[in-house]
C-alpha cells in the first residue's frame, strides 16, 4: 500500500507520459485515419491504391517492431526527434490503420442513395463525404473507435522500453527500489483502469449524443 | 417541339457486364417539354434517366445538355449536375438533417449563397410543396409522399434547368402519390423542363407533351401521349398497355 503513498510523483509521472501519448497519437490516428478512409473510397485510383497500402502495412506490422523502425530507423535517414515524439508518431501510424477500417465500414452502412443525391445536386466528391457521408457514418462508428483508442492507450506501454517516460515503466524504478511487485503493478493497472474508463465515458456520451436512434 | 433542344442522346449504348441495358438510344428532349418514359421492369427506363447527369456512365454515343457535352468526372461535372434537378425513388433526403437544412445545403455549398438567403429560399420553396410548417422536422419524422415533396423542393432550389424524376411515386402508399403529382403537375405548368419515369399512366395522360415508351433497352415508341394510349403501334406497346390497364 505504501508504494503509492511513498512514490506518488513517479506515479504521477508515468501516468501523465501516458495521457500524453495517447491523447496525442489519438488526434493523430483519428486524423490518419480520417484521410486515409477518404482516400480509400475515392473515385482517383492512385489515391485508393495508396490508403489500402498504408492499411496493409500498418495494420500487418507488429506495433513493436514499427517502435523499432520508427525510433532506430529514422534517425539514420536523418530525421532526428524526442523520442516521444517518434512514440506518438508511430502509435498514431499503426493506430490510424484502423480507424480508417472502422470509418470505411461506417461509409458502407450509409445508403448509396445518400451519396447519390449529394452528387445529383452538384456536391464535388470532398463535399458529398464531408457534408452528408461522414457525418452519417460517424454514429455508426462511435463504438469501435471508441474501442480502438482504448487499444491505443494499452499499446503505449511499448513506449517505455524505449526510455520513454510512461505508466507501465514506472515499475522498473520502483522495483529496483524493492517494492512488493503485486502492489505496484496492482497501482499501475488502475492507472491505465482510470485512461480507459474515461474513454469509455466519453465515448458512452457521444454515442448518446450522436448515435443512430433506433 | 423539337425547337431547342436542352437535352440530346446520339446513340447512347450501355453494359453492366454482358448485359445490354441501353441499345442505341436517340433521344431529344425540348426546352419546356414533359417527357414521360414509360415501359416494363428491367426496360432500361431508369437507367436512361440516370445517364443523363451521369450517375451512370454509357459505354458508346454522346449526351449533351444545353449544347455541351457531359463532362468526365470531377468539378465540371458537378456543375452540370447543380443544373439537373434529379428526384429519387427512395427520397434520399439527407437523414442527419432537417428539411429546411436538406433545401438549404447544396444552395450553400454549391451555389455559395448566404444561409440566410438559402433559408429564405427554402423555405418560400417549402411553401410551395406545402411542407413549410414541417421545415424543422427530420426526414424520418415525415411521410413517404411529404419526404418526397422535399426532395422536390430540394432539387429546385439549385434553380435546374431540368428536373429528372426516377419512378418518384413507386415507393408511395397509394393515398400518397396523389400530392407528389400534384407537384409535379404544377411544375409541368410552370414551363419546367422534365423527364419522368413513372408507372403512373393518369400523369402521361394529363401532364406529358411525349411518351416515351422503352422495352429491352430500346426505345420503342415516343408519341404524343393520347395517340399512345389510343392507338398504340407497336405489339411490345399493345401488349404492355393491355396488361396494364386490364386490372
Amino acid at each position: 500500500m505504501d508504494v503509492l503513498t511513498d512514490n506518488f510523483s513517479t506515479y504521477g509521472e508515468g501516468f501523465l507520459g501516458t495521457v500524453e501519448l495517447t491523447v496525442f497519437a489519438s488526434l493523430l490516428a483519428l486524423a490518419l485515419g480520417f484521410v486515409m478512409a477518404s482516400f480509400r473510397v475515392a473515385p482517383v485510383g492512385s489515391l485508393r491504391a495508396f490508403g489500402a497500402a498504408w492499411v496493409a502495412v500498418l495494420r500487418n506490422t507488429p506495433l513493436t517492431l514499427l517502435f523499432f523502425a520508427v525510433l532506430l530507423g529514422l534517425p539514420r535517414f536523418g530525421l532526428v526527434l524526442p523520442f516521444k515524439v517518434f512514440a506518438v508518431l508511430a502509435l498514431g501510424c499503426y493506430t490510424s490503420a484502423f480507424i480508417c477500417e472502422a470509418l470505411r465500414s461506417g461509409i458502407n452502412t450509409v445508403p448509396k442513395g445518400q451519396g447519390e443525391a449529394a452528387r445529383s445536386l452538384g456536391m464535388t466528391f470532398g463535399q458529398t463525404l464531408s457534408q452528408v457521408v461522414l457525418p452519417q457514418a460517424f454514429r455508426s462508428v462511435i463504438p469501435p473507435v471508441g474501442s480502438t483508442l482504448i487499444a491505443l492507450a494499452k499499446n503505449s506501454a511499448i513506449a517505455g522500453a524505449f526510455s520513454v517516460t510512461e505508466l507501465l515503466g514506472t515499475y522498473k524504478t520502483l522495483s529496483e527500489l524493492g517494492y512488493d511487485i503485486i502492489w505496484t503493478f496492482l497501482w499501475i493497472a488502475l492507472g491505465y483502469l482510470i485512461i480507459t474508463l474515461t474513454i469509455s465515458a466519453v465515448f458512452t456520451v457521444l454515442e448518446k449524443r450522436w448515435g443512430v436512434a433506433r | 417541339m423539337t425547337v431547342d433542344p436542352l437535352i440530346e442522346l446520339r446513340d447512347v449504348n450501355k453494359y453492366y457486364g454482358e448485359l445490354h441495358v441501353l441499345r442505341d438510344i436517340d433521344l431529344t428532349v425540348g426546352k419546356g417539354e414533359v417527357v414521360v418514359v414509360i415501359g416494363p421492369s428491367g426496360s432500361g427506363k431508369s437507367t436512361l434517366c440516370r445517364t443523363i447527369n451521369r450517375l451512370e456512365t454509357i459505354q458508346s454515343g454522346s449526351i449533351r445538355l444545353d449544347g455541351q457535352p457531359l463532362p468526365d468526372e470531377g468539378k465540371a461535372l458537378a456543375r452540370l449536375r447543380a443544373e439537373v434537378g434529379m428526384v429519387f425513388q427512395s427520397f434520399n433526403l439527407f437523414a442527419h438533417k432537417s428539411v429546411l437544412q436538406n433545401v438549404s445545403l447544396a444552395q450553400i455549398k454549391v451555389r455559395g449563397r448566404k444561409r440566410e438567403e438559402a433559408d429564405q429560399r427554402s423555405r418560400a420553396l417549402l411553401e410551395r410543396v406545402g411542407l413549410a410548417a414541417h421545415a424543422e422536422k427530420y426526414p424520418a419524422q415525415l411521410s413517404g409522399g411529404q419526404q418526397q415533396r422535399v426532395a422536390i423542393a430540394r432539387a429546385l432550389a439549385m434553380d435546374p434547368k431540368v428536373m429528372l424524376f426516377d419512378e418518384p411515386t413507386s415507393a408511395l402508399d397509394p393515398e400518397m402519390i396523389n400530392e407528389v403529382l400534384d407537384v409535379m403537375r404544377q411544375l409541368a405548368r410552370d414551363g419546367m423542363t422534365m423527364v419522368v419515369v413513372t408507372h403512373e399512366m393518369g400523369f402521361a395522360r394529363s401532364a406529358a407533351n411525349r411518351v416515351v415508351f422503352m422495352a429491352d433497352g430500346r426505345v420503342i415508341e415516343d408519341r404524343a401521349p393520347e395517340d399512345f394510349f389510343t392507338r398504340p403501334e407497336s405489339d411490345r406497346a399493345k401488349d404492355f398497355l393491355s396488361k396494364i390497364l386490364k386490372h
